[in-house]
């Protein structure tokens, strides 16, 4: 699923074995896309000796924090639809 | 740490761990010996990579807002692709496949944090400062970024958005922060100097012009 920038969306919650480069912090979080800024290599994979492929859309997605906005690169397959 | 473990291969070198090494600092020249060792990288290739990271410098970034300043096309393109405007300016934005440059304007503030690690633009910006690599920093820059630019002197007016950025993935963010009044007189040279590596995380305003 791709979206598109305006896109409500939810970062996953889920927490899997190795590295991943979601930061805990914004898990179960709904944020708005604000940019999507290219596919790239997947460092789940990459950063265990597989090469990456196929390479994630990455977004850059605004969550509003209440007295300032925080915006985050996600990978598309941390992204689900939001209400 | 001693030096009389069982090798699994044979061969001198020196203790990999030396007294009082922190733990990832032993790590890390572990990795580079088994690295050489299996022939991925040569000892030249860790030279020649650090040196290319420590001759990196904020001046290369300051060069950049510079001239955003005095050309409005020049920023446009900025904004639009900073790894091509910096390249324009026959400067190395080094090997992060994308810098996407953040203007600061009347309205909005941004500053830059790596929550996971250091992500930094050291193309452009050069090695990051220990407190940008610091956990206080990390974690209180996505909780408390008010409260952190306040330690650092700036404080925003009521009305300006604080944009706070984590560069959790490959791209790597430069702020263009905005050009202080009165500097209309100035030349590019001058307005580069007035730049600093932290106006460029967005943690600090540039340096006012002194007083004539």
């Amino acid at each position: 699923m791709t979206f598109a920038p305006g896109q409500r969306v939810r970062v996953a919650t889920r927490t899997p074995r190795g590295h991943h480069r979601t930061p805990g912090y914004v898990k179960g979080k709904a944020g708005t896309v604000a940019r999507l800024h290219g596919k790239f290599t997947n460092p789940e994979t990459r950063a265990h000796g597989g090469d990456g492929l196929p390479r994630q859309e990455l977004y850059l997605v605004a969550f509003d924090e209440g007295g300032f906005r925080l915006y985050v690169d996600v990978f598309e397959h941390w992204l689900e639809e939001a209400e | 740490m001693t030096d009389d473990h069982d090798h699994g291969h044979d061969h001198p070198h020196a203790p990999i761990t030396a007294a009082g090494e922190p733990p990832a600092a032993a790590r890390a020249r572990a990795l580079e010996e088994l690295l050489v060792e299996k022939g991925v990288i040569t000892r030249e290739d860790v030279r020649r990579g650090i040196d290319w990271l420590v001759s990196r410098s904020p001046a290369d970034g300051a060069r950049l807002v510079a001239r955003a300043w005095v050309d409005p096309a020049f920023k446009e393109r900025l904004l639009a692709d900073a790894r091509a405007a910096a390249l324009e300016l026959g400067l190395d934005p080094g090997p992060s496949p994308v810098v996407v440059a953040i203007e600061n304007t009347e309205a909005v503030h941004n500053m830059v944090v790596c929550t996971l690690c250091s992500c930094y633009p050291r193309g452009l910006l050069g090695p990051p400062p220990d407190w940008y690599k610091s956990l206080a920093y990390r974690s209180r820059a996505v909780s408390d970024p008010h409260g952190v630019l306040h330690e650092f002197g700036l404080e925003l007016d009521d009305e300006v958005e604080l944009r706070v950025h984590d560069s959790t993935a490959d791209i790597r963010y430069l702020v263009l922060p905005r050009r202080p009044a009165g500097t209309e007189g100035m030349t590019e040279e001058q307005l580069a100097v007035l730049v600093t590596r932290d106006s460029m995380i967005g943690v600090a305003e540039p340096r006012v012009p002194a007083a004539h």
